[in-house]
């Protein structure tokens, strides 16, 4: 084979090579939650720099709010955070509470809040911040269902994600979820404390944690406890007490609906 | 036949004034029918006093004004001039010539004072003029002396423009009135340009922006934007006022055209060099800054908020938020209390309006609701701790307001609320001093 031959093959596969890291092996840092088997279901952790969405129904909307501000968490890695949302949310389901996110182990001095009065102007305030890569991840909450979030508009927030690499947070309560191009799709709803004796205290965060959807890997349902002094997700076996209500806690009748028109 | 109308008198006179801009910064009313014009080192720009002045007029008598101007070295002196003849320009020292012959009514002081000096024969500004002072004061007063004072030029009067003088300004006339957005963007990209040129110069950034545009037909539109940081480059300033001109509720309406835009800095900060270390962190937050600036500019900087902590107790104010395009600094450096090692006692959503639930009469008053129903669904309870009592701030308000006792409450389904009872038993009294029993309500939800 001649000099020029072989550098023209050796051309053709270089551009194939780039054709194909960019769709498929295309591989993103991944930050690991701490709960060992959903880390394990993500192939590592929660991909940066992609689009990741958690639904709730209106009832459990504390509980999401404390889950993806967990995950922000473990995603920004002490840089900002942008929390931006609907002015209707905040009616519903309350404001957030900086003494509250303290407790959880956040700092309140990296969030900045947008309040957004319509969908529209928070899609395109997030798509704005997604270009910013001084941040650490951007939160966008919303109430309800809403036209907007077709596909065209979470391919944008994705591309606009994957080229700074800022994680995008969409916080669904009260929506159904549709087609997307989301990287991960969670539902949440509270779980129960574990059973104490009268001396202890009460009230970790405990997450039923539903992942409905995962591009890389299998779906699943765990029982999260967030650590507020670690700042992780853990097992609740992991914990000290005995877990005898976790199984029957896993409420497979709630979500059906939810389920059905995820796939 | 018309009423009079002074309040759309005043707007007209408003209206023209900002047209007036355009020659000069300084513009004052002087009401009910007179504007000031400061045109100190500006006629130059427009080909001297004379050609100035015709072009003034000339603009304002095609929209049909009637117009009387005139030139001199205090506003009062050209004021008095304007209001008997039209066009005279008085060069630098010759007020006291230029208005002796003019009748006593020009100054514009109060017919009293003019009858009575009718009355002692006195018939010009000349006439006044050659009396002593003293004895012009003694008899009307030590106002009217500073006005004779002021229109023979022996004193300043100082006027009160209506905008403060901005820092630096830029501006772009066209020969053409220009109307397509194109043009208006890369107008005021040049003009970002240079105005960032000149205060690069002197070491300064802009905080507050200004862009006028100038319409053919007289009407002028304000945009403003503000920065954070003060801001040093001439592609954020341009950014910024893209942001602003796109989400404007009543969008930029060119007319006929524009045939000036300006651009100027209302208010400037010195820049203090930064030396860049090497881990950026610097260089972080003032893209961070940048982002809140373009937000800000869309939506309004009360709805981008960062947080300060507020020592208090009552839970809703524990925490303060505030726009974060002037607070960010401060906000990253705040010093926020130390988290105790326990679960959370502070929920994580908290309403602003606490929200009212239906408790059924409780066996024990003192109690924590069994069961109780917020937003028509009902809860039983299946942990509670408590009461965690807060008094509120008796010093702020008159009124005494209830004591409350907060609960940490888990239903069934793993929810968990804080509630808060409003008062004491007994505490609450109606009308006829009866105890009233108090009411519940949910304040937050935990995570």
């Amino acid at each position: 084979m001649t000099g020029a031959r072989m550098t023209t093959l050796a051309q053709l596969r270089g551009s194939i090579e780039r054709i194909e890291t960019h769709s498929d092996t295309y591989a993103p840092d991944r930050v690991s939650l701490g709960h060992a088997e959903a880390d394990a279901a993500l192939q590592g952790g929660l991909a940066r720099g992609t689009m990741h969405e958690v639904f709730a129904e209106g009832r459990h909307s504390a509980a999401a709010t404390g889950f993806v501000a967990g995950l922000a968490h473990r995603v920004s890695a002490k840089r900002p955070l942008l929390w931006i949302r609907q002015d209707f949310s905040e009616r519903e389901c309350g404001a957030l509470a900086m003494s509250g996110w303290r407790e959880l182990g956040l700092d309140p001095r990296l969030l900045v809040t947008v309040r957004a009065p319509d969908v529209e102007t928070a899609l395109r305030t997030t798509a704005d911040a997604l270009a910013c890569d001084a941040l650490g991840s951007v939160v966008l909450e919303t109430w309800g269902d809403s036209k907007q979030f077709d596909l065209v508009a979470s391919r944008k927030l994705t591309l606009a994600a994957r080229g700074s690499g800022v994680t995008c947070l969409l916080l669904r309560t009260a929506g159904v979820p549709v087609s997307s191009t989301a990287e991960t799709r969670w539902i949440i709803r509270s779980a129960h404390s574990p059973p104490f004796r009268p001396w202890q205290s009460w009230g970790v965060p405990m997450l039923d944690v539903q992942l409905v959807r995962n591009r890389h890997g299998p779906n699943g349902q765990w029982i999260m406890e967030w650590k507020c002094d670690e700042c992780v997700f853990r097992d609740t076996s992991a914990h000290p007490q005995p877990v005898a209500a976790a199984p029957a806690n896993r409420s497979h009748q709630t979500s059906a609906r939810a389920q059905r028109r995820a796939s | 036949m018309f009423d009079a109308d002074p309040v759309a008198d005043t707007q007209v006179l408003t209206d023209i004034a900002d047209w007036c801009d355009r020659f000069t910064p300084l513009v004052a009313l002087d009401l009910p029918h007179g504007l000031f014009l400061d045109i100190t080192g500006c006629a130059h720009l427009f080909g001297g006093e004379a050609a100035l002045m015709e072009q003034l007029c000339a603009a304002l008598s095609r929209q049909g004004f009637i117009v009387s101007a005139a030139i001199a070295g205090t506003s009062t002196c050209a004021r008095t001039l304007s209001r008997y003849v039209h066009g005279r320009i008085v060069a630098a020292g010759e007020e006291a010539k230029a208005v002796t012959s003019l009748p006593l009514f020009t100054l514009g002081a109060d017919e009293a004072i003019i009858r009575g000096l009718r009355r002692a024969g006195l018939k010009t500004i000349g006439d006044v003029a050659s009396r002593s002072r003293p004895e012009i004061t003694a008899r009307f007063g030590a106002e009217f002396t500073t006005l004779l004072e002021q229109a023979l030029g022996q004193s300043d009067a100082p006027i009160s423009p209506r905008k403060p003088l901005p820092d630096y300004i830029v501006e772009q006339r066209f020969a053409e009135p220009i109307a397509t957005d194109g043009v208006i963007t890369l107008t005021l990209a040049k003009l970002a340009r240079t105005l960032i040129d000149a205060m690069d110069r002197q070491g300064k950034g802009a905080r507050r922006l200004e862009a006028a545009f100038f319409r053919t037909d007289g009407a002028v539109r304000v945009i403003t934007a503000e920065t954070g940081l003060p801001v040093t480059k001439g592609e954020v300033i341009d950014r910024l006022f893209r942001e602003r001109l796109d989400a404007i509720a009543d969008p930029l309406d060119p007319g006929f055209g524009f045939d000036m835009i300006r651009l100027s800095a209302s208010r400037t900060e010195i820049v203090v060099q930064q030396q860049r270390d090497l881990d950026a962190n610097v260089h972080a937050n003032d893209e961070l800054a940048d982002l809140i600036d373009r937000i800000a500019a869309r939506i309004g900087s009360r709805r981008v908020l960062v947080y300060l902590p507020v020592e208090s107790h009552i839970p809703e104010r524990a925490m303060l938020g505030v726009p974060a395009q002037h607070h960010l600094a401060a906000a990253m450096q705040a010093a926020w209390p130390v988290r105790e090692d326990e679960p959370p006692l502070r929920p994580l959503r908290l309403f602003e309006q606490p929200e009212l639930i239906d408790v059924p009469l409780a066996e024990f008053p003192d109690k924590p609701p069994k069961k109780f129903t917020w937003r028509r669904v009902s809860h039983n309870v299946v942990h509670v701790e408590g009461p965690e009592r807060v008094s509120m701030e008796w010093w702020r308000s008159q009124e005494a307001k209830p004591t409350r006792d907060y609960f940490r409450v888990e239903d069934e389904a793993g929810q968990r609320f804080w509630l808060f009872r409003d008062g004491l038993y007994g505490e609450i009294r109606d009308a006829d001093d009866q105890a009233v029993s108090p009411q519940w309500f949910v304040h937050g939800l935990f995570a």
